[in-house]
This record gives structure tokens, C-alpha cells and sequence, in this order.
């Protein structure tokens, strides 16, 4: 993992201090809501309904023991014992008082960790594949880069009041687990033909009101070229984004709007300017970056196989969640572990303090150290032996943390909502907790199969509904809360936007509705073999709305 | 009918207040001071603009709600939660001070 060095340190202490003094004038009236609010902004302190809300930066979605730990601790003794796995691989606390921030902040310094850039028109705290170093998959560990991006980004005083927020994300495996295609920059780290690593540039994807699929604008860039590349089109956006218009301010409205093909002109000549410059990346650079993310020592562990098969023979239900929540890994006598936070019936991505310390105590134990926070609202163990598996289950098993739903139906992705989001126009978390209870037969969900379910309170998109194999939108209407229904989106590789059904549901309809989209993949599914992402890329969109509105429904 | 108080979040936690009738921030809603009609709603954005300068609380509101017996109800769903708390976690935010309605 990355370690701080003195500069790093320092960097962070400093912005503590600064923010400290802030918070003190602003409790002292010395400083006016107006002018506070932007620099709590810069320093992840949001307003939400209830109470203030803080959102911890985990860069890249890589925490050590240690640092889990102090999250618990944070939840513990300024929150009220919990804390919110977000979509972009973050923390929030819904309930630390103004009064506790810099003390908090404080704390999670000593963990080298911060709050910064998790909010305002800067580039936000960089996310990778939660699987990175890890997954058998793999070309290349995307973490380094991210980190030399966040190195980069961090307090960039051109990149700091940019027309609107900008985030990137990286990959490094064919398979894209980060949804690069939905950022307004995703990087996918690969080989050239030489065997050179170097990265596929996308740009302009992005959600909310206006969901667009980046358009790839460069197929092969030199490591050496990353920041370089990625400045020159910070500039093209930073200069020709729309600052006139909130809704229309993101890069996917420029590259909209310009053209593809257009704004890479603009980005190769400014490139252009910038290639030979002082932030051309030496290897020495990259070297020492990608030195904190070597491979952990695996010892060898073969005896593991045996086992397994003897504990899988004995334990349907250990089988079950070793078949859904565990993925191959580089060494085959190794295995991720998806620590599902989707328990029936419970508030997707929300883990207590006692959780979080429990599984700080399994990675130290039985994962190198290393825990990883999914876009997806689950923890991840990356380097788990196939002979300790049994172990790490029954102690997940001791908290309610062994569900075995990774990648199914009740693995729902959603936003707070407004159960706690002031921007929210309708709740997530309690459709979310209905459909899971709806579906928590586990021979149900494994008949289903693959289905990725994402809710969003508000058009905002956080729960990422556009990009869910099924999407859900929660809007108000005439004082009601309305359901809207889109289908067939994708954040992998293959990224595409969900179609929405047609009219929405109520509340009291919306689960209902759910069930008969899936009733009606089953019945309409070439064999089990077929995934509701493939039997409706097949299909379109007709036969569900068929399902859910009647035959009147595709007559136009 | 519906009926119009000032709502806010308090300063120094961020807690949903209510303006009372004495001129003091309430932690809940009922005693709120209801203006009924235009002339006192136009007060209460008034004593909004002035309570920001107070620096005793943010995110400064008018809302409507409805008077039901000796309770106010706000009508968006969004005040009756704040009002409340999440509507998913019954044992945190004001719903788990005392008893009260069911926000949804």
C-alpha cells in the first residue's frame, strides 16, 4: 500500500490546521454561511437533512487494518456507530456534529487518510477495479496510476475551480470492474502489441440528468504520458466547459457538443505543447509509486484445495457463498472475497462500527493487511488462501456479513435517498430493502442469476440506476414518490445506458413491477446459461413492457 | 389547509429546528410559530433572512404543513422526514426521542 511521505504528511496536517481555524471562525461568527460553505465543501463537510454529513476520501478503495479500524473508531465516538460505503468507493457519516470535524479530521490524518476533494468542481478522489493486484485477470495493477493521479490532482491550482466536479477512474483488466465508461475520464491500463503497458483514454461518460458513454479518444497512450495527456484535456475542458449552465457544465456536454473527433484535435494539439514538459513521468517516478503496490508476499498453499472441497461437501451454505462471493485470484491458491454489506433486508452499503473492526481483524489476519471498498457498496479481502476460507466465513458469519449475493439480484446498489440525501427527491434504501426480501430465497436468486439492480433517489444518479442491468429513479410526484423503470444498462466493458420502461409506479407498486420484469426474463431466456443483460440485449425492450403495461404498451 | 412555519438546521450540529413562537429555535416541530396567511408568511421569510445573519442556524426555510388537532404536519414528505428522522433507521433522529407518527 501507499504510505505518506513527509510531504504528503505535512500537506495533510496543514489543511487540518487551516480548516480547524476555519470551523472555529465560523462558530464564532466570525465567517458568514456564504463564505464557510465552500471551504467545508473542499474539506468533504456536506449539509443533509438531518444533520451534517462527512465524506472520507479512500483513494482508490484500498484501506489497511489500521485504517479501518480508525473508521470504526470515527463512527464510534462522533457518529452514531455506523458509517455509508459509497459508489465511488468513499465514506460517509450522517451525524458528526461541526463542532467534531477538525477532530476527526485529526484522527484519520493519523491513518493518513482525509477528506479532500470529495466534494467541489475539482478532480475527486480517483477510483480503480476494487479487485486491483489482485484479480486473476489482471494485465496491470491500476492502483500506482491512480495514485500518481491523486498526487497530481490533489490542491491543483488550475484544476481547482473547474466548471463542474471531474472524476476518473482506472482499470486494469479487460473486464471492467470500475465502470471507466460512466467517468469523465477512464483510463484502461493494457499491453500493446510489444508488450508495453500504456492506456485506452476515454472521455465524456458520465450519469446524472444527461447519461452519456465516454467515447475512447486515444487507444494506446505511454505510461510516461499520463499526466501529460490527462492535462491537456483538463485544459481543453477547463477552457471551453460551460460555466453558464450547472446542468450542462460536465465534459460529456462538451465532447457532446464539440464532437469527438473535434475535441481530440483539440486535445492532441494541446498534448501536443505539453508532451515533452516537465510532467512527462520518468520510470524512476513510476517505479517508486508502483514500488508501495508490489504484490504481497503468498506463500504457497496447495493444502487448501482439499479442504475446500471437503468444507463445500459439508456446508451447502458455505458452498453457495464460496460460488458467489469469491473470485479467482493471480495465485491460484488464493481467492477474493466479496464481503457482501447487502445483508436481506438491510441498508445496501452500510456497515457498523463493530463490523468495521471485525473486518480490520480478518484482513490483518487472513488478507496481508489489505481491504478494498467496491463501487458497488461491498468490501473486498483481495488476497484470501483457499485454506482459510472456511474460517474467514464463519467469522463473517459471526456479523451478519456472509450473505452470498455478490453480483445478484439483492446486491443492490443505492443511494441514502432521502432518508438522508437533501438533494434526494424520493427514498432508495427502502425499495432496495423490499426487493431484497422480495427475492431472498437464495435458490430463487441463483436461478436469476446475474442481475445488477441500482437505485437513485434523484436524477443526480449516485445509485447509478442508469448503468444497472435494471434501474431504478425515484422522483417526486404531485407530492408522491414515483418510480421510474429503465432497463438494460451496463457499467462493464460492453457500457451502455438503461431504456426507461415507460410510465413509473408508486411506491406500493414498485416491487411488484421488479418482479414481473424477472418473471418475465425467465420465461423468456434461452436457458439459464443466458444473463437478463443478454436476454434483453436480444430481445429489446418489448417483451417486458409487454409484461408490465400490457400488449397497449408496444402498439405505438 | 395548509399553513406555513420557518424551518432550519442548526449551526453548531446541523439539527433540523423549527422557529418557535417565543423567537427560539425548537428541536421539534409542534409549538412552531404557524403563519396563516400571506402578510405573516412574508414575516417568517423575513425572520429567515435575519436568522441567517444570526449565525445560529443554515439552510433556512418557509414549508408548508398542516395543522391536525394539536400536531403540525409538514405536507412534502421530505420536511415529514426531517421532521422525524430516516424512515429506515426508527431508532435514530427525533423519532427516537419520543413517540410520533409514522413519517410515510
Amino acid at each position: 500500500m501507499y504510505r505518506y511521505d513527509e510531504f504528503d504528511h505535512a500537506f495533510v496536517s496543514a489543511r487540518v490546521e487551516q480548516f480547524k481555524d476555519q470551523v472555529e471562525r465560523r462558530l464564532a461568527g466570525e465567517l458568514t454561511e456564504d463564505q464557510f460553505r465552500p471551504l467545508r465543501l473542499m474539506n468533504g463537510v456536506y449539509l443533509q437533512l438531518h444533520a451534517y454529513m462527512l465524506r472520507v476520501a479512500i483513494p482508490y478503495g484500498t484501506l489497511s487494518s489500521r485504517q479501518m479500524r480508525k473508521l470504526a473508531h470515527i463512527a464510534r465516538t462522533y457518529d452514531r456507530g455506523y458509517g455509508h460505503f459509497t459508489t465511488r468507493q468513499n465514506l460517509q457519516y450522517n451525524w458528526p456534529a461541526l463542532k467534531d470535524m477538525p477532530k476527526v479530521l485529526d484522527e484519520l490524518a493519523e491513518v493518513e487518510m482525509h477528506a479532500l476533494q470529495t466534494s467541489g468542481n475539482c478532480i475527486r478522489n480517483v477510483t480503480a477495479d476494487h479487485f486491483a493486484g489482485a484479480a486473476a485477470d489482471e494485465v496491470a495493477d491500476p492502483r500506482p496510476y491512480a495514485e500518481i493521479l491523486r498526487q497530481w490532482s490533489s490542491m491543483h491550482p488550475e484544476f481547482s475551480y473547474l466548471p463542474r466536479k471531474f472524476k476518473i477512474a482506472v482499470t486494469g483488466a479487460e473486464r471492467d470492474r470500475a465502470a471507466i465508461q460512466v467517468h469523465d475520464i477512464g483510463l484502461h491500463l493494457k499491453k500493446n502489441e510489444a508488450g508495453e503497458i500504456g492506456f485506452a483514454v476515454y472521455v465524456g461518460g458520465g450519469q446524472g440528468r444527461t447519461p452519456m458513454v465516454a467515447k475512447k479518444i486515444r487507444d494506446f497512450l505511454p505510461v510516461e504520458d499520463l499526466l501529460t495527456y490527462t492535462t491537456a484535456i483538463m485544459r481543453v475542458y477547463n477552457l471551453n466547459g460551460r460555466r453558464d449552465n450547472k446542468y450542462k457544465a460536465r465534459i460529456k456536454i462538451l465532447v457532446h457538443e464539440t464532437g469527438t473527433e473535434e475535441l481530440t484535435r483539440q486535445v492532441e494539439t494541446e498534448w501536443l505543447a505539453l508532451k515533452n514538459s516537465d510532467l512527462k513521468l520518468p520510470q524512476t517516478d513510476v517505479d517508486a509509486i508502483d514500488s508501495y503496490f508490489r504484490p504481497p508476499h503468498l506463500p504457497q498453499r496447495p493444502e487448501g484445495w482439499s479442504a475446500l472441497a471437503s468444507a463445500r461437501k459439508a456446508d451447502h451454505a458455505f458452498a453457495a457463498w464460496v460460488d458467489q462471493n469469491v473470485t479467482p485470484h493471480k495465485n491460484p491458491d488464493y481467492g477474493v472475497v466479496t464481503i457482501s454489506l447487502k445483508p436481506i433486508g438491510g441498508i445496501p452499503g452500510d456497515a457498523t462500527d463493530a463490523q468495521m473492526d471485525l473486518v480490520a481483524d480478518i484482513a490483518e489476519q487472513f488478507s496481508q493487511d489489505e481491504i478494498r471498498v467496491s463501487h458497488e457498496q461491498n468490501l473486498i479481502l483481495p488476497h484470501v488462501a483457499i485454506a482459510d476460507l472456511r474460517i474467514v466465513y464463519d467469522l463473517l458469519l459471526t456479523d451478519s456479513l456472509a450473505t452470498a449475493n455478490a453480483g445478484l439480484i439483492t446486491d443492490i446498489i443505492s443511494c441514502p435517498g432521502l432518508d438522508y440525501c437533501a438533494l434526494a427527491t424520493a427514498r432508495s434504501i427502502p425499495v432496495a430493502q423490499r426487493i431484497s426480501e422480495r427475492f431472498a430465497d437464495p435458490a430463487r436468486q441463483a436461478d436469476i442469476g446475474e442481475l445488477k439492480l441500482k437505485i437513485s433517489g434523484c436524477i443526480n444518479a449516485c445509485g447509478h440506476h442508469h448503468v444497472g442491468h435494471i434501474g431504478i429513479l425515484g422522483v417526486e410526484k404531485k407530492g408522491e414518490e414515483l418510480y421510474q423503470i429503465s432497463l438494460g444498462g451496463s457499467g462493464d466493458e460492453v457500457c451502455t445506458i438503461g431504456d426507461i420502461t415507460g410510465r413509473g409506479f408508486s411506491s406500493e407498486e414498485i416491487v411488484d413491477a421488479i418482479e414481473t420484469i424477472v418473471d418475465r426474463y425467465l420465461e423468456v431466456r434461452t436457458d439459464k446459461e443466458e444473463t437478463f443483460l443478454a436476454a434483453y440485449r436480444r430481445l429489446g425492450a418489448a417483451p417486458f413492457k409487454e409484461a408490465l403495461y400490457g400488449e397497449a404498451a408496444n402498439a405505438a | 389547509m395548509s399553513v406555513k412555519v420557518l424551518t432550519a438546521n442548526r449551526l453548531t450540529d446541523g439539527e433540523a429546528v423549527w422557529l418557535g413562537a417565543n423567537g427560539e429555535w425548537l428541536d421539534h416541530i409542534d409549538g412552531a410559530l404557524v403563519a396563516r396567511h400571506a402578510e405573516a408568511a412574508a414575516a417568517l421569510e423575513e425572520a429567515g433572512k435575519a436568522a441567517i445573519k444570526s449565525n445560529l442556524v443554515i439552510d433556512v426555510n418557509v414549508i408548508d404543513v398542516e395543522e391536525r388537532g394539536e400536531h403540525l404536519y409538514p405536507v412534502r414528505l421530505r420536511e415529514r422526514i426531517r421532521q422525524l428522522g430516516p424512515t429506515v433507521r426508527l431508532d435514530l433522529g427525533k423519532q427516537a426521542e419520543k413517540p410520533a407518527a409514522n413519517a410515510a
